[in-house]
């Protein structure tokens, strides 16, 4: 579980993020949503220490990790799988590299233990026989998935996600979905995700935060967005004709 | 009205207002310079903290040392070869003199090998190839965000990026330059004597006469500042870089930029140091 209390982040030009407060719960997928520029990267770039916060304090069951020295916030981070909206692979390395490269790192394991271990996180993202492939050589889906394969080679205990789906089709981008929720539950972690696709939002949508203008606007999940009344979370998530007749059918039947 | 008084009281105004204005500016930079410099300082702080484990610092060590050095090597040669040639044929032209021996042509370009062009020359030859090459290759990385991932997953990424490339350059570089010292003489003996310009004798003798060994110590010292400053430098440029494609390429000019000017500048310091 991961606590925020009162966090706040500005830059020289503007506020971004305005005293929010939440908790982002365990074995769950926690959803960040919002419009673009309303924080939701620097929110999650805040949680993972890649920004340092102005107020306030985020607490990782219990360990609060804005008050930690570097050392100890390194210790932290070692619980911590992250997925980049671009992947973030290493270019250098293979797909089979880039997977034992936290491995190679931190674990204590056997070399044949390490490889099991990364030949068995790329079968669990149904990665296959792509294992010499350099990322140059693989589409951005398989790119996803091998960073997905990268996060969870070392089982985090919190798992963060960056616009997992944008430049995807829509059928990956389901796929990727229910891979997240699968591993969200199978090993009962702390999963936030940073979105701003409402098929996402509809399909693993356990807990959603909305974020507007830098501030705390709405939390709900799926169900409960769905009916919403609130005019600036009506906006975003019925932008398209679509959904607003959607919407109309859903209150008709209610 | 027009007296010309009136036209001293403009000039002064003029003179005046470009004043203040070069003191803003100068300021600016200075600011701009120190704000650097400072954060120089901590990025080489946090690139020589202990690495998490030795045995994946010597594997990235080793890398670095094939990318940096022995791919430097045949451009460094190449170099060598060809200012050494003309080392010695413009001693040879520029020598009219009876009085001056000829083999004086081959102590030059021994001198001048040993204590500037392979040292200096190479150095700034590498400051293009090596420093624009380590810029672009750790300021892609930033854009990409395989930094952020390095960092999320616990590591030091300055240390684990940084250090090796330094390290390897630090030690390569002088191996690199003492072999573009053979070249550069050998590249003098060569075009020297197939040329006609110089017996292979007098050329010998020349490059044997009042040799002094600490010249040789000179040269690798000032190699070994030469290889800290294109590294580091070229990695700080890299390691800030914020943006895109166009801001990998401005840090990787301004690692070139930036090492030449540093090079040229502590040579200086260094061989009043060590030679005056």
């Amino acid at each position: 579980m991961i606590e925020v209390k009162n966090l706040s982040k500005s830059f020289p030009a503007r506020k971004v993020l305005d005293n929010i407060s939440v908790t982002l719960q365990q074995g769950k997928t926690n959803l960040i949503i919002g419009s673009s520029g309303s924080g939701k990267t620097t929110f999650i770039k805040c949680l993972v220490g890649l920004f340092e916060i102005d107020e306030g304090s985020i607490l990782y069951d219990g360990d609060n990790f804005t008050d930690l020295p570097d050392k100890e916030r390194r210790e932290i981070r070692k619980k911590i799988g992250m997925v980049f909206q671009g992947g973030a692979l290493f270019d250098s390395m293979t797909v089979i590299e880039n997977v034992l490269f936290p491995l190679n790192i931190f674990s204590t394991m056997a070399r044949s233990e390490k490889e099991d271990r990364a030949n068995f996180c790329l079968q669990r993202v149904n990665i296959l026989n792509a294992n010499s492939l350099y990322p140059s050589e693989i589409s951005g889906g398989m790119k996803k998935r091998v960073a997905i394969a990268r996060a969870i080679a070392m089982n985090p205990r919190y798992l963060f996600f960056d616009e997992p789906n944008s430049g995807l089709d829509p059928q990956t981008a389901i796929l990727i979905d229910q891979l997240i929720e699968e591993i969200t539950e199978e090993y009962d972690i702390t999963t936030v995700i940073n979105t701003h696709d409402m098929n996402s939002v509809l399909e693993i949508g356990q807990n959603i935060i909305f974020l507007n203008q830098g501030k705390l606007h709405w939390e709900g999940n799926k169900e409960e967005i769905l009916l919403t009344e609130d005019p600036a979370l009506e906006n975003f998530v019925y932008a398209s004709n679509l959904f607003k007749q959607l919407r109309k059918e859903m209150i008709r039947k209610k | 009205m027009f007296t010309p008084e009136f036209y001293i009281r403009i000039c002064i105004l003029i003179l005046l207002i470009a004043g203040i204005f070069f003191l803003e500016k100068f300021t600016g930079w200075v600011t701009l310079f120190l704000a650097n410099f400072g954060k120089y300082g901590i990025f080489l702080r946090e690139t020589f903290r202990k690495p998490v484990k030795f045995s994946i610092f010597r594997r990235q060590f080793m890398i670095e040392m094939v990318n940096l050095g022995i791919n430097s090597l045949p451009i460094a040669i190449i170099i060598a070869l060809f200012t050494g040639a003309v080392i010695t044929i413009q001693t040879a032209y520029n020598i009219t003199s009876p009085i001056v021996p000829k083999y004086t042509v081959g102590l030059a370009t021994r001198d001048s090998m040993i204590l500037e062009f392979a040292p200096t020359i190479v150095s700034l030859i590498l400051a293009g190839k090596v420093g624009s090459s380590i810029a672009s290759e750790i300021g892609t990385m930033r854009v990409t965000e395989q930094i952020d991932a390095l960092e999320i997953m616990g590591l030091n990424s300055a240390s684990f990026l940084v250090a090796p490339k330094i390290s390897a350059a630090m030690l390569f570089n002088p191996i690199l330059v003492i072999i573009c010292m053979f070249f550069g003489i050998g590249g003098g003996w060569l075009f020297g004597t197939a040329t006609g310009i110089i017996t292979g004798e007098n050329y010998i003798m020349g490059i044997q006469y009042a040799f002094v060994p600490f010249y040789i110590q000179y040269a690798l010292i000032k190699t070994i500042f030469f290889a800290f400053l294109i590294t580091s430098i070229s990695c700080y440029f890299g390691y800030y870089t914020k943006g895109g494609a166009l801001e990998v390429g401005k840090a990787s000019t301004n690692g070139v930029v930036y090492s030449s000017i540093f090079i040229l500048l502590i040579n200086y310091v260094l061989t009043q140091l060590i030679l005056a």
